[in-house]
C-alpha cells in the first residue's frame, strides 16, 4: 500500500461538457492514505492492470505513457470492450516502474515507443479485461446459483438473463477477488467490438484545455527549490573553471553546484537560476571533440559507406545483376542530424535522501529512470520511487534517461527537494539527436526500364547496440535497417547492407521513426528516380511492382485516387507519390501537392494520405496522428538540421530549428483502410512516409532531385 | 512588491520589476497552466490576455503588467468566448500532448474577441507564433472556425 500512497492519481468524472473530466490528487501522507484506503474500501485487482473497488470504482493501470497520441484512451478502450464497463465508468492511474509486470512485449522492457503500444497490447489488456469480467460474471452466477452462461456483463452490472435480476461489479468485488483467476478466457469476435473501432472521446483532453493537467515542469512540493543547467556544450567536455561569484549575488539564487560536465544553479524560482546561469563564467575543456564540424562527420561516413556492410537481406546475385544491366542507376542520400524540441523543455524533479530518492518525470521508460536513479545513488531499486506525469511530447526524446541521470546527481547535492528545468538552448544543444545517416544506393533496370537489381548500403552507428544490445545480433541494427530490409518492391535480386559507423561527437539515439524515417526517404526517392528514368509515371512504375504487396497497392491506389493523380494542376505545382511498409506493419501511402516559386520557396499545398493500419482501436487518433506525424515530417524535410562547429550544436531555439507553424500547414486528409488484421503502429508513419511525397513533388515540378535533408535552400539556384 | 489583477483577483507579489510575468504567474503564483517553451517570445506557449491583448508573457516584465487586466487559461473559460473556444476543442478533438495549447487557446479566443468570423488569413495572422510541435495546426483551425460559427448562431445570424 506505500507504494499506492505515493502514486499520482488521474481520476475521471463528469463533467459539464459530458466528456471525461480528469484530474490529479497528489496522494502523499498517511493521511491521504487512509482516504485513500477508505474510497476503495476493498479491491478485487485480478491483474496488475484493473482494480474494482466494492463501492463499484473501476480503475485501469496506465502502463503506456500519454504523450499526445492517445493511449489513455486506447489502452482503456482495450481493457473497458473485454471487461464490459464504459469508458465514462473508469478511472485511470499512472501506472508505477515496473519492468516486469508492465514489460511492453515487444522490448521486454516497461517502454512507450516505436509506435508500439497497441500492438504490443492489444490482446494482453483485452485478455486482462475478460479475466476480469469472466470471474465478476462467476461471482455473480454462484450467489445465484446459476449457470455462468445464463449470465451477461454490460456496463459494470450483471444480469442474470432468465430471472432478469442484476448485481453491479462494486457488489460483486469481494466474491470475485476470492474466486480463482482463470488462465484461460475467450476473447471477443471482432465483429462484436462495441467500443474498439468506434470513435472514442479522448479521455485525457478536458484537463488540457483549461491548464489543469499536471505536466511533471508544472510540478510543486513544499520546500521545493528551482534549478536550471549548462552541461558541457561538447560531447565529452569537462569543466576546465568556473567563477560563480556575480550570480551567487542575485537575488533568489540559493546554490551552484559543480560537476565535472555540468553546472547547476539552484533558486527560489526559474527567473533567478536564469539570471544566475547567464551570470557564471564557465571555461569548458572541451577535449577531443572541441574541433569537430558537420564536415568531418560526413567525410567519416562517407568513407564507411565504400566499405562492405553486414548483409540484412539477400535475394539472388544484385551485383552481378547490375553489372550485366542494359541501365545502371546509382545515388548517395543523405540525412543530418536532428533534434526533437518537444514543446515540454526536459525537466525532472528529484528528492535525494540518505534511504531513499524520489523522481518525478516524464518519461517514455520508467523502469530504466528508476534503475539509473538507484545506480547514481547507490540506493536499492525498492527505495526509488518514480512518479510518472504526462508528456508534453515525447517523439523519441524521452526515450532517453540522460536528463533523470543529470537531475538526480544535482539532486544528490541539493538539501531538499529540486525541479530542474532545461531552457530552450540546452534542450535544442543537449539533445540525443537523429543521427546522420548516409546511403549509397544503386539498381539495374532492363531494356523496358523495369528493376531487375537493388542495392542498398547504408553507413550509421547502431543505436540498439547502445540501447537495448539483445537486439543487436550479428552486427545488423534492425531498427536502422528498418524499411530498408522490408522493401516490396517485387525485384529478382535485392541486397541491403548495413555498415555500422558510430561518430560519438554527439549522443545519437531515436526520433520518430528514425530507421523507417530515413530509410522510406532513400527508397521512395529512388525508385522515383528509377521511374524517371524509365519515363514512367511514378504511381504506374510502383503499382507494378507492388504485386506480391496487395495491402500496399490498396493504398497506393485509394491515395492516387482521392489526389486526383494525373489530374491538371496549376503552373509551379506538382505531385510526389511515396508508399511506407515497415516493422510497425502499417501500409501507408502518401501523395504531396507542392508549389515551388520562382525563387525556390516550397509552399506544401495538400497532402492526401492512405492508411492500412489493420484492426483500429480509435479511428479519430489514428487520423489525428497521421495528421500531426506528416505536419512533423514536412518541418523536418524542409528546415531542419542540427550542425556542428567546434564540437557544439550551432542552433539554440525556434529562430533557427524551424518547425513548421499554421501559416505554412496544408490541407491534410487521410482515408482509413479498414480491416481486421493485426494492428499496426500510427505514431510515426506519418512523418516516415513525408520527405520523400514532397521531395518526388518538387522533382515533378522543378526537374530537381533532393538527395540531401534539409531541403532548405537547395533550390534557390533553381 | 508590485500588485497585480490576474483572473479578476488582485495579487501581491514579492518579485522584482525586470521579472517575467511568466515565472510570476508559475512559480509564485502556481498558475501552471501557462506554459514555458523557450522563452524568447518565439513559440506562444506563454500566451495570456493583458486588458484582452494576447502578450507573451515569457518577455513581458512584470512591471508592465502593473495597473492591467491580466487573463490566463486558468480563468478564460469565465468568458463566453473562451469557454466556446474550449469546447469547440473539446468536439473537435484539438489535443495531442497538450503542452502548446493553453497559449493556443488563449491567442484563439483573444482572435475572435476581436474578430467573430475570422478568415483563415486572419487565422495564419494571429495563430502564425504558436507552435505545435504534434501537429494539431489543422484542427486548430477548424476549431476556430467551430467556435466562430457557434457564436454566430447564438446572435442570431
Amino acid at each position: 500500500m506505500d507504494r499506492v500512497s505515493r502514486r499520482q492519481f488521474l481520476t475521471a468524472g463528469a463533467a459539464a461538457s459530458g466528456g471525461l473530466l480528469l484530474g490529479w490528487h497528489m496522494v502523499a501522507g498517511p493521511r491521504a492514505l487512509a482516504a485513500a484506503a477508505k474510497a476503495t474500501p476493498s479491491i478485487f485487482a485480478p491483474n496488475a492492470f484493473i482494480r474494482i473497488g466494492t463501492d463499484g470504482r473501476v480503475t485501469l493501470i496506465m502502463c503506456q505513457v500519454e504523450m499526445g497520441q492517445g493511449v489513455y484512451t486506447s489502452m482503456p478502450m482495450l481493457l473497458a470492450e473485454e471487461l464490459e464497463v464504459g469508458l465514462d465508468q473508469v478511472r485511470l492511474e499512472h501506472a508505477p516502474p515496473d519492468d516486469k509486470i508492465y514489460a511492453n512485449p515487444l522490448f521486454g522492457d516497461q517502454e512507450t515507443g516505436a509506435s508500439s503500444s497497441v500492438r504490443a497490447f492489444y490482446e494482453p489488456l483485452r485478455r486482462a479485461g475478460a479475466t476480469a469480467r469472466t470471474m465478476l460474471v462467476a461471482a455473480a452466477a454462484a450467489t445465484w446459483n446459476a449457470d455462468p452462461a445464463s449470465c451477461r456483463a454490460q456496463k459494470g452490472v450483471v444480469t442474470h438473463s432468465p430471472t432478469g435480476r442484476t448485481l453491479s461489479y462494486g457488489a460483486l468485488a469481494d466474491k470475485a477477488a476470492k474466486l480463482p483467476v482463470p488462465t484461460q478466457v475467450a476473447l471477443k469476435d471482432p465483429k462484436d467490438f462495441k467500443l474498439i473501432g468506434t470513435p472514442a472521446k479522448r479521455l485525457d483532453t478536458p484537463a488540457k484545455v483549461n491548464g489543469r493537467a499536471q505536466f511533471s515542469i508544472d510540478l510543486r512540493l513544499p520546500g521545493m527549490k528551482i534549478a536550471t543547467v549548462a552541461a558541457s556544450p561538447v560531447v565529452g567536455g569537462k569543466l576546465a573553471s568556473l567563477d560563480d561569484s556575480k550570480a551567487k549575488a542575485i537575488k533568489g539564487v540559493r546554490q551552484i553546484v559543480r560537476l565535472d560536465d555540468v553546472v547547476a544553479v539552484v533558486a527560489d524560482n526559474m527567473w533567478a537560476a536564469k539570471q544566475g546561469l547567464a551570470a557564471l563564467a564557465i571555461r569548458w575543456d572541451d577535449g577531443p571533440n572541441g574541433t569537430i564540424s558537420t564536415d568531418d562527420v560526413v567525410q567519416g561516413l562517407a568513407a564507411a559507406v565504400q566499405t562492405p556492410g553486414v548483409v540484412a537481406r539477400k535475394e539472388g546475385d544484385a551485383a552481378a545483376g547490375i553489372a550485366g544491366a542494359p541501365k545502371k542507376m546509382e545515388a548517395v542520400y543523405q540525412v543530418p542530424f536532428l533534434a526533437h524540441a518537444p514543446m515540454e523543455p526536459i525537466n525532472c524533479t528529484v528528492h535525494v535522501r540518505p534511504d531513499r530518492c524520489e523522481v518525478w518525470t516524464g518519461s517514455q521508460v520508467l523502469g530504466r529512470a528508476q534503475k539509473t536513479a538507484a545506480k547514481v545513488t547507490g540506493l536499492p531499486l525498492e527505495k526509488v520511487i518514480v512518479h510518472n506525469h504526462l508528456l508534453g511530447g515525447g517523439f523519441g526524446r524521452r526515450l532517453e534517461h540522460d536528463y533523470v541521470t543529470q537531475a538526480v546527481r544535482i539532486g544528490q547535492q541539493v538539501d531538499g527537494p529540486v525541479k530542474i528545468v532545461w531552457t530552450r538552448e540546452e534542450d535544442i544543444r543537449h539533445d540525443v539527436y537523429r543521427p546522420y545517416y548516409y546511403d549509397r544506393i544503386s539498381a539495374g533496370l532492363d531494356a523496358r526500364g523495369q528493376p531487375i537489381a537493388w542495392m542498398h548500403r547504408l553507413a550509421g552507428p547502431a543505436i540498439l547496440a547502445r540501447y537495448l544490445p539483445p537486439a543487436f545480433k550479428d552486427g545488423i541494427d534492425p531498427d536502422g535497417l528498418d524499411g530498408a530490409e522490408q522493401l516490396l518492391y517485387d525485384i529478382p535480386a535485392i541486397r541491403v547492407e548495413f555498415v555500422r559507423h558510430e561518430e560519438p561527437v554527439l549522443n545519437t539515439g531515436f526520433w520518430r521513426g528514425v530507421g523507417v524515417t530515413h530509410n522510406t526517404f532513400v527508397i521512395e526517392s529512388f525508385i522515383d528516380e528509377l521511374a524517371a528514368a524509365a519515363k514512367q509515371d511514378p504511381v504506374a512504375y510502383r503499382r507494378a511492382l507492388l504485386g506480391k504487396s496487395p495491402r500496399a497497392r490498396a493504398v497506393l491506389d485509394v491515395a492516387a485516387k482521392a489526389a486526383g493523380w494525373g489530374q491538371p494542376l496549376p503552373a509551379g505545382r506538382g505531385r510526389g507519390v511515396s508508399v511506407l511498409y515497415s516493422s510497425w506493419n502499417s501500409y501507408l501511402a502518401l501523395v504531396a501537392e507542392v508549389g515551388v516559386s520562382k525563387l525556390g520557396e516550397v509552399r506544401v499545398h495538400r497532402m492526401v494520405c492512405a492508411v492500412d493500419c489493420g484492426t483500429v482501436v480509435n479511428p479519430d487518433t489514428v487520423k489525428a496522428q497521421i495528421e500531426g506525424g506528416i505536419i512533423f515530417g514536412i518541418g523536418g524535410a524542409l528546415y531542419q538540421e542540427a550542425t556542428l562547429k567546434n564540437g557544439r550544436v550551432e542552433q539554440s531555439n525556434f529562430h533557427d530549428l524551424r518547425v513548421l507553424r499554421i501559416n505554412e500547414t496544408p490541407a491534410i486528409e487521410v482515408h482509413l483502410v479498414r480491416n481486421f488484421e493485426a494492428p499496426g503502429g500510427i505514431g510515426e508513419p506519418g512523418t516516415a512516409v513525408t520527405a520523400p511525397a514532397l521531395t518526388n513533388a518538387i522533382f515533378a515540378v522543378t526537374g530537381k532531385r533532393i538527395r540531401k535533408l534539409p531541403v532548405k535552400d537547395q533550390l534557390r539556384s533553381a | 512588491m508590485v500588485t497585480l489583477k490576474i483572473n479578476g483577483k488582485p495579487h501581491k507579489v514579492d518579485a522584482s520589476p525586470d521579472t517575467p510575468l511568466l515565472w510570476v504567474l508559475r512559480d509564485w503564483l502556481g498558475l501552471t497552466g501557462t506554459k514555458f517553451g523557450c522563452g524568447v517570445a518565439l513559440c506562444g506557449a506563454c500566451t495570456v490576455h493583458l486588458d484582452g491583448i494576447p502578450r507573451r508573457a515569457c518577455v513581458m516584465p512584470v512591471s508592465a503588467a502593473i495597473g492591467h487586466s491580466i487573463t490566463t487559461i486558468e480563468a478564460i473559460g469565465a468568458t463566453s468566448v473562451g469557454k466556446k473556444v474550449q469546447k469547440a476543442w473539446l468536439d473537435l478533438e484539438v489535443v495531442q500532448c497538450g503542452y502548446c495549447q493553453s497559449g493556443q487557446i488563449m491567442a484563439a479566443a483573444a482572435l475572435l474577441e476581436k474578430i467573430p468570423s475570422p478568415t483563415d488569413a486572419d487565422i495564419d495572422q494571429a495563430m502564425s507564433g504558436n507552435i505545435c510541435r504534434c501537429g494539431t495546426y489543422p484542427r486548430i483551425r477548424e476549431a476556430i472556425k467551430h467556435a466562430a460559427q457557434t457564436r454566430t448562431a447564438e446572435r442570431g445570424g
